[in-house]
């Protein structure tokens, strides 16, 4: 097909678009820092025995009318008849009457109320866990391209990783949309498409490399612009079907897993930008910098 | 060019083979993979902390016993507990899944303190403090009878007191019950000693699983246990099986609308792919939870990328004028380290998670990994098998059922 399009003159400004967007993510995470679920703070649980059979979606309306936005509460108990609710706020005893009073009214006198103040030590374990093993494994993807490419394209994935994974975490801060458990899936899914997505642009911009041998400036530009032309309608098709999927989720899957779907969406969009606009732009900055240096390197020999 | 018929019943063999396997065994495959606490429900037990005789209740100890919980339902099987701690000394666990609850009660609340002790059997000599961690293992007595293999983390102490107490008994228990009482024929120098006890291979096993689990630091009573709903409820996990249908559905319509002939042959390896994902999910026992959906879906991008990547390259070759048949033979070779280098780099990220990582984050990574892997081998292998049939029983000849332009093909 025939595109036009300079990205390589253009990198400056993708990187800064990229450098504003994380920075306000930053900045937002220094300040308000993460809307966090229950499942990383320490809370209370409330369990409310309703006594006879109940609508689960009509009791969580009672919750928010209360003033608790998108509750977690789920049925349980041998006859479903108990509520749990959990909360991450920690309520005072005031609060927990309200509960109670407002389901008696609605649910006839049998009501009981039973709260525990809750610390989810296992989910900080698995948020600080998944942190520490994606590091890790950052050192792995560097390693694995450094032996199969070279340690630019190595390093400018894992950058480019790094930027989808705080780019999406920015966004949830800036928003103040609530991070739960699972929210760290979604942003390991997002540090895999990245790779993924990265590693076959690297792939084509090294087969072009071995095949054009650029000399110059303009010559290694348009190398890398090539490379990017050539594999711009798999990029754009291979993000469009994802973003589909992460869509139709995000539109029709339901209240409990639109943040999760949100993520997902807002990582899918920054990895294909990222493996196009910044990963390939920072490459191709730091190899002609390297090509430069060894050209002094040689007159200088002379 | 003659239409060679026999290429075609094979490739339409293989597409009624796929389909019929899907349509007849896949919902039976599906019903059968055990589905996680945020998606199907569990049941919850919550348990007091009873403190022993000159022992505190305090937050360390309620946080170290939530952790030799959480090793424990490792033992059990069961991925993706819930556990917090409540109250002042209070810990609750949510279990997905579990089919004998009794089972896991059993698991989770028994203390589990070996103790190696005096001929008279009152006097504790060693205790599982003293083991050393990870270094419990089934294995067989000299008898060949089941047993567990145990070290010590202070070999010197058990040497000495193996020799004080040569030719006596030193029996083994596990809290209040007699394992087995060997007799100390010499003293043991390595810090290895064998616990047998009329055990099966699979009662050692779970010894062995739980002595490297940790004993629970503190006596647990149950207060009460019962069945919760899913979190994500199952209104809401009907909602998203839709929206999943829908969108791939979309991208099936995309697929063959951008693509035709070979768009189609996509469809039937993702449909493929969505099969053999679940049969693996079944076999292994993986238990499905929203990050292993996260991982399917992230397996399913990956899938349709490889086919895009291959189709892309064919187009291009044909674009420069090549024939179908050897544009398929240099697309797909050229195509196929691009894939694979992408996808080796993206299992080494899931192998170091599953490594590193603890519950839903290794849960993630086995589920990617066998996306990953059951990617590579339909949408790499079976797509080229396919399309490879297709192109030799000499029914594509028109490059328009590739979606390239007879316009586009430049000179060779």
């Amino acid at each position: 097909m025939n595109f036009n399009l300079d990205f390589v003159g253009r990198r400056k400004l993708f990187l800064m678009i990229s450098a504003v967007l994380l920075g306000l993510g930053f900045l937002s995470l220094l300040f308000q820092g993460l809307n966090l679920g229950v499942d990383f703070v320490s809370g209370t649980r409330v369990d409310i025995k309703i006594n006879k059979p109940y609508d689960l979606e009509e009791a969580k309306d009672q919750l928010e009318e209360l003033g608790y936005q998108s509750p977690d509460a789920r049925k349980a108990g041998p006859k479903n008849e108990y509520l749990l609710f959990r909360t991450s706020q920690v309520l005072s005893p005031d609060k927990v009457n309200e509960i109670e009073k407002k389901f008696e009214t609605v649910y006839g006198d049998n009501v009981a109320v039973n709260e525990q103040k809750v610390d989810p030590i296992i989910g900080r374990e698995l948020a600080r866990n998944a942190l520490i093993s994606v590091l890790i494994a950052s050192v792995g993807i560097i390693l694995y391209v450094t032996l199969r490419f070279e340690y630019r394209f190595a390093l400018s994935a894992v950058l480019a990783l790094i930027h989808d994974a705080l780019f999406v975490i920015g966004m949830f801060s800036l928003f103040q949309w609530e991070v739960d458990l699972v929210f760290i899936a979604a942003v390991l899914t997002i540090v895999g498409y990245s790779v993924n997505d990265t590693i076959v642009i690297f792939d084509r911009i090294r087969e072009n490399l071995d095949f054009n041998k650029p000399k110059t400036w303009e010559e290694l530009k348009k190398t890398v612009n090539d490379s990017l032309h050539q594999t711009l309608v798999r990029s754009l098709n291979t993000s469009l079907t994802v973003v589909f999927a992460a869509l139709t989720l995000f539109l029709l899957g339901g209240e409990s897993i639109r943040y999760f779907a949100l993520a997902l969406l807002l990582g899918l969009a920054a990895g294909t930008y990222s493996s196009i606009f910044v990963a390939s732009q920072i490459w191709v900055s730091w190899k002609w910098n390297s090509i430069q240096k060894a050209k002094l390197k040689a007159q200088t020999a002379e | 060019m003659r239409v060679r018929k026999g290429k075609i019943v094979i490739f339409s063999l293989l597409v009624i083979a796929i389909l019929a396997t899907a349509a007849l065994t896949g919902p039976q495959v599906a019903k059968s993979i055990t589905l996680g606490l945020d998606l199907q429900g569990g049941f919850e037990v919550l348990y007091q902390a009873k403190a022993e005789k000159g022992q505190k209740i305090t937050r360390k100890v309620l946080n170290d016993t939530a952790q030799a919980l959480s090793r424990r339902i490792d033992v059990l099987g069961v991925t993706e507990p819930q556990i917090s701690v409540e109250g002042e000394d209070r810990i609750r666990v949510q279990l997905a899944g579990v089919k004998n609850q009794d089972k896991a009660r059993e698991v989770l609340g028994k203390p589990a303190k070996l103790t190696f002790r005096s001929p008279d059997g009152k006097k504790v000599l060693m205790d599982g403090a003293d083991l050393k961690q990870g270094g419990a293992k089934q294995d067989y007595d000299p008898n060949n009878q089941p047993a567990v293999t145990v070290q010590f983390k202070n070999a010197e102490k058990f040497r000495e007191l193996t020799r004080k107490y040569v030719g006596q008994q030193m029996p083994i228990y596990l809290d209040d019950q007699e394992l087995s009482a060997p007799v100390i024929q010499e003293p043991i120098p390595n810090g290895e000693a064998i616990i047998s006890g009329n055990f099966t291979v699979e009662e050692a096993k779970e010894l062995a699983e739980l002595l490297n689990a940790g004993s629970l630091p503190v006596d647990l009573k149950e207060i009460h246990s019962f069945a919760v709903d899913s979190a994500l409820g199952k209104e809401s996990l009907k909602m998203s099986m839709e929206a999943g249908v829908y969108g791939i559905i979309i991208i099936f319509i995309f697929m063959i609308g951008f693509y035709r002939m070979p768009g189609l042959v996509a469809v039937l390896t993702l449909i493929s792919y969505g099969y053999l994902v679940l049969l693996a999910f079944s076999l292994l026992n993986v238990t499905l939870t929203l990050p292993g959906i996260a991982a399917f879906i992230l397996g399913v991008g990956m899938a349709v990328d490889a086919n895009i990547i291959m189709y892309e390259r064919i187009k291009e070759e044909m674009r420069y004028g090549k024939s179908i048949p050897s544009a398929l033979r240099s697309g797909s070779r050229r195509s196929f380290l691009t894939i694979f280098d992408a996808n080796i780099t993206t299992i080494i990220a899931a192998a170091v998670l599953f490594y590193f990582g603890t519950s839903s984050v290794r849960g993630f990574a086995v589920s990617l990994i066998t996306g990953i892997v059951v990617s590579f081998l339909t949408a790499v292998a079976l797509s080229r098998i396919m399309m490879t049939l297709l192109v030799r029983s000499n029914l594509l000849r028109r490059p328009g059922w590739f979606g390239v332009k007879e316009s586009e093909i430049g000179e060779l």
